[in-house]
């Protein structure tokens, strides 16, 4: 994960290339590039393409897609501005990076939509040709800023990138507007060369894309091996540059975004229960991608039911739990409000499943391609009735492996539904993932009653206090369950007023008892205590630790701790916050962890909060703790 | 073994708690009746329900049972179904349950196709929550919610289910004990989602709502019986039928040169004809029995197909391999 350039303090400093003098092959140790382009102009691919090329360069990195929020704005428009950020480095990295360093616009409206996140002296490589009067006009601009100077304090590259790719495939036999669509390849091979990167498994890709249209390939493979030329014989970069390998755990690695490793986490988690895994859910931004990946994975077997509503997903996952199917459902906050009565029965039949809340700027449909923090409180607490369930959070794309996988086996253990909360930045987000080895994942065992002696349907285990787990197809188990208050042990409807506060009280201590195998709460900084601590969840977590590493770089005394299971909360954590004079919660939220923090253990922390659909930048963070320090 | 079940061996400990002379007893008591018929061990069977005076059923099988949440026992049952095709599935809803709150789950899981038994007690008003219009209602209905008469128009839950394409539609009534078991039979021998209305008497809020079906004195001018095959005779008499006019339907009486031959007959795999049946209004019959029975793939099939074919192309699923797949690369 990142470290963005300020943290190098070097090289990436003085120059936007990542490097201060114009030597050849110089080395740099961080680089972030931020690709931004119309929708149509293939700016994700490009970026994906060149997060491959860099994490087999041995690099760590981390990416951040910026998807437009309509699909279908008019092109050239800001509103279809697409764009995907990577940070790439030798050292390890956190985030995908505050400011780009480079910043690659193919027309105006990308140039504007990302001016402001440039640094002084940042380069940005534009394609002169679409800087059109009519573009200018769709982006809002009244003068042209290659001309009118506003661009001065920058290093701006023009280069014809549709007349050299027009000239690349002349004689391609494709038409206008397919030749138009290769100009991301030539951006790709441009940089891959500026960063001497390897592009064998970029030609690998496009061989797999395009395998039945062969001229599509042709003319692709063309377009980025002209880019790629273009920037070893021209004069525009009098250098090229390299990031070194970084040092990383040995080990075989892949790229990939949160919503694979989701998707890859319940599948591994299944196959370790030995049952089917059932996903049911409704598309929605931005959750659909662990459908479409699960779908692909008939054979393990994983059955996705992509149902009528969000109700309906969370519903039949219920029902293929009660059957004996590891149960799952994904969506994001709109879908979280409508599936809070399913996920009370859940709660109150005891049944296992997964509910996966990728977290989106709300309230309402408010930006879905954009990241929150905004539904912690709605896990905890957004159902009628008692209802407590566990909560984990993915801090990284890899992570939601392990969430994932994490959740089901407590769901499983404890006869719980369990809430699963990742992002949006997660969820398309990449990094490399150091691939598990599944004879180590951690045991996951079901256990069906299979024994009438002695069965209710509410007897429970001493240790975990979770029920028996009976399904339909056992002989002398036949019982019903429902959403009526039931008699301890029978399960019979009961009204009795004693016995619901016992059920209540003791699916509570049920959750409540989990927090005995939550690993202890680890402290990055000053184990025994200091004068201020920053705690946060999910996403966070990058920006965070980075933060907190450059302080502490600089001899500030600031520590982090990182909370991955927000229900129950681990039972050291009231203490080891103790250990500080302050307490900073740092979330993208209006202070939700903070309220948690507050009430559980009446610890007067403060909020360090940002609700911009946007993660912290690193620069923000220091200067938020650093005057937590000062004040 | 299964065979020897009785049909004590499917009630079970709860007292039943519905008002005295309700109808709901009356099915409880005949879906009792048939189910040892079926031959399906007790284990293999599951009542799911929603919400509801209907949705209290699955407490007094002795089966397995799933008392769900409003509405969503469609939804729940397709879960369930479709990762255990082997179980015999069936569905308790009501008019509010099934055609109002969960209508959606309702007519998706009824074109979907799931092998569902979808039981619809329709008593044409909220009994559990004391008295309000249902979805089913007639316009003009004075309940507790509507002083003033209902101004909904309702729903007519046959031509709900033929139109999201149902592949077994039927109607019965709660007091037709001999008609509602064999509709209970046709329902259960059909493969795909058998949806049965039955229309049940709630004597506390809606009391006499289907007198006409159920009084024996006069039920048999008001009631058309279906019959695959035949024609479409009624009349305590047994001496009106339903003849085509044009393209109006219409009652006649048999004789005086009107024959059985003039008469429509019935054809279960007529959706156009269905559709018709179910419009029928006074001075028309009302059906009862199998307005649409067709055979199609069921959807737990369909889909449980595909993972087997998966399977045979792509082996069983390899976990290590999964994850390795893709662009891997080695840091040493
Ligand atoms: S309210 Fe009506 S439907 Fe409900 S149990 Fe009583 S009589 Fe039956």
């Amino acid at each position: 994960m990142a470290l963005p350039p300020e943290a190098a303090g070097h090289a990436a400093q003085s120059s936007a290339l990542g490097g201060a003098t114009r030597k050849s092959g110089e080395r740099v140790e961080s680089v972030v590039i931020r690709f931004a382009g119309d929708s149509g102009d293939g700016m994700q691919l490009a970026g994906m393409q060149f997060t491959a090329e860099s994490a087999l360069a041995g690099n760590d990195i981390a990416t951040l897609p910026d998807f437009p929020a309509e699909i279908r704005a008019p092109a050239g428009t800001i509103a279809g501005v697409s764009g995907f950020q990577i940070n790439f480095s030798s050292d390890e990295v956190f985030t995908a990076g505050d400011e780009p360093n480079v910043l690659v616009a193919m027309n105006p409206a990308a140039l504007k939509a990302n001016i402001d996140d440039m640094p002084p002296n940042g380069v940005i490589i534009i394609d002169r040709e679409a800087f059109t009067e009519a573009n200018l006009k769709r982006a809002g601009y009244t003068s042209n800023p290659l001309t009118d100077h506003s661009l001065d304090k920058y290093q701006v590259i023009q280069v014809d990138v549709t007349k050299l790719t027009t000239r690349a495939l002349h004689d391609s036999g494709l038409n206008n507007r397919a030749v138009f669509r290769c100009r991301n390849m030539f951006v790709l091979g441009m940089i891959s060369w500026l960063y001497q990167r390897p592009i064998e498994s970029t030609i690998k890709w496009l061989e797999g894309r395009f395998k039945r249209t062969p001229e599509l390939l042709n003319a692709n493979l063309k377009a980025l091996k002209a880019g790629y030329n273009y920037g070893e014989t021209t004069e525009l970069f009098t250098s090229s540059y390299e990031v070194p390998a970084a040092r990383i755990v040995p080990g075989t690695y892949r790229n990939i975004t949160g919503n694979s490793a989701t998707a890859l986490g319940f599948v591994a988690a299944a196959v370790k229960a030995g049952r089917p895994l059932f996903l049911g859910s409704y598309p929605i931004t931005p959750a659909s991608d662990v459908l479409h990946e699960l779908a692909g994975y008939k054979n393990f077997p994983v059955y996705t039911f992509q149902a009528e509503d969000e109700i309906a997903g969370v519903s039949a996952a219920v029902g293929a739990a009660f059957g004996g199917a590891i149960g799952v459902t994904t969506t994001s906050g709109p879908g979280m409000n409508l599936k809070a009565e399913a996920i009370g029965l859940a709660v109150k039949t005891e049944l296992p499943i997964v509910i996966t809340d990728i977290q989106r700027a709300g309230p309402s449909t408010g930006m879905p391609t954009k990241p929150e923090q905004a539904d912690l409180l709605m896990a905890m607490y957004g159902r009628h009735g008692e209802s407590p369930l566990p909560i984990i959070a993915a801090a990284t794309p890899a992570d939601c492996f392990d969430c994932a996988y994490e959740a089901v086996r407590i769901a499983v253990k404890y006869m719980t539904p369990v809430i699963l909360l990742t992002d949006g930045q997660l969820a398309n987000g990449a990094e490399p993932w150091l691939l598990p080895d599944v004879n180590k994942l951690p045991e996951i065992k079901v256990n069906f009653r299979t024994d009438p002696e002695g069965f209710m349907p509410y007897i429970r285990d001493p240790e975990t206090l979770s029920r028996p787990w009976a399904i339909p197809g056992t002989p002398g188990l036949e019982h019903r369950i429902g959403g009526l208050s039931s008699e301890d042990l029978t399960g019979n409807v009961s009204y009795s007023p004693a016995n619901n506060e016992l059920m209540v009280r003791t699916r509570a201590r049920k959750i409540a008892g989990i927090a005995r195998e939550i690993p202890p709460c680890q402290i990055f900084g000053d184990e025994t205590g200091g004068p201020l601590v920053v705690v946060g969840w999910g996403s966070t977590f990058g920006s965070i630790r980075e933060a907190v590493k450059q302080l502490r770089e600089k001899g500030k005394r600031v520590s982090h701790i990182h909370l991955r299971y927000l229900n129950p909360l681990p039972s050291d954590l009231a203490e080891k916050l103790r250990r500080f004079e302050k307490v900073m919660v740092a979330e993208m939220n209006m202070g939700q962890l903070l309220k948690l923090i507050r009430a559980e253990y009446l610890i007067d922390a403060i909020g360090c909060n940002k609700i911009q659909g946007r993660p912290f930048k690193v620069s923000e963070l220091t200067n938020r703790i650093t005057r937590a320090l000062e004040g | 073994m299964a065979t020897a079940l009785t049909r004590k061996d499917f009630v079970s400990d709860q007292e039943v708690r519905w008002c005295p002379g309700c109808g709901d007893y009356a099915i409880l008591a005949q879906v009792q009746k048939v189910m040892p018929e079926f031959g399906i061990p007790r284990e293999n069977i599951v009542f799911i329900s929603g919400i509801g005076c209907s949705s209290r059923f699955p407490y007094y099988m002795n089966t397995y049972g799933f008392h769900t949440i409003h509405g969503r026992a469609p939804a729940i049952a397709t879960g369930l179904k479709v990762t255990r095709p082997e179980l015999d599935v069936w569905v308790v809803t009501g008019d509010g349950d099934g055609l109002s709150i969960g209508g959606n789950h309702l007519i998706h899981c009824l074109r979907r196709n799931v092998d569902l038994k979808i039981l619809l007690f329709n008593n044409r008003i909220y009994g559990l929550t004391k008295g309000q219009y249902s979805p089913t209602s007639e316009v003009g209905k004075i309940t507790k919610s509507t002083p003033a008469g209902s101004v909904d128009y309702p729903f007519n839950p046959i031509t709900v289910a033929l139109g999201a394409h149902a592949s077994f539609v039927c109607r019965t009534v709660d007091v037709e004990q001999k008609h509602l078991g064999d509709m209970l039979k046709r329902a259960h021998a059909h493969r795909g989602a058998s949806y049965i209305e039955i229309l049940q008497n709630c004597n506390i809020f809606n009391d006499g709502a289907f007198n006409e079906l159920s009084d024996k004195q006069i039920k048999a001018d008001y009631q058309l019986v279906l019959e695959h095959g035949k024609p479409l005779i009624f009349g305590k008499n047994r001496n009106k039928g339903i003849r085509m006019n044009g393209q109006r339907a219409e009652v006649v009486e048999l004789g005086n040169g009107i024959t059985e031959k003039d008469l429509v007959v019935h054809d279960e795999t007529n959706l156009a004809l269905a559709f018709m049946l179910a419009n029928f209004e006074p001075p028309l019959p009302t059906p009862i029995g199998v307005f649409y029975a067709v055979e199609r793939p069921t959807f737990e099939e369909a889909v449980n197909k595909q993972l087997e074919e998966a399977k045979a192309k792509q082996g069983p699923g390899d976990l290590q391999s999964l994850l390795n797949r893709g662009d891997t690369w080695v840091v040493n």
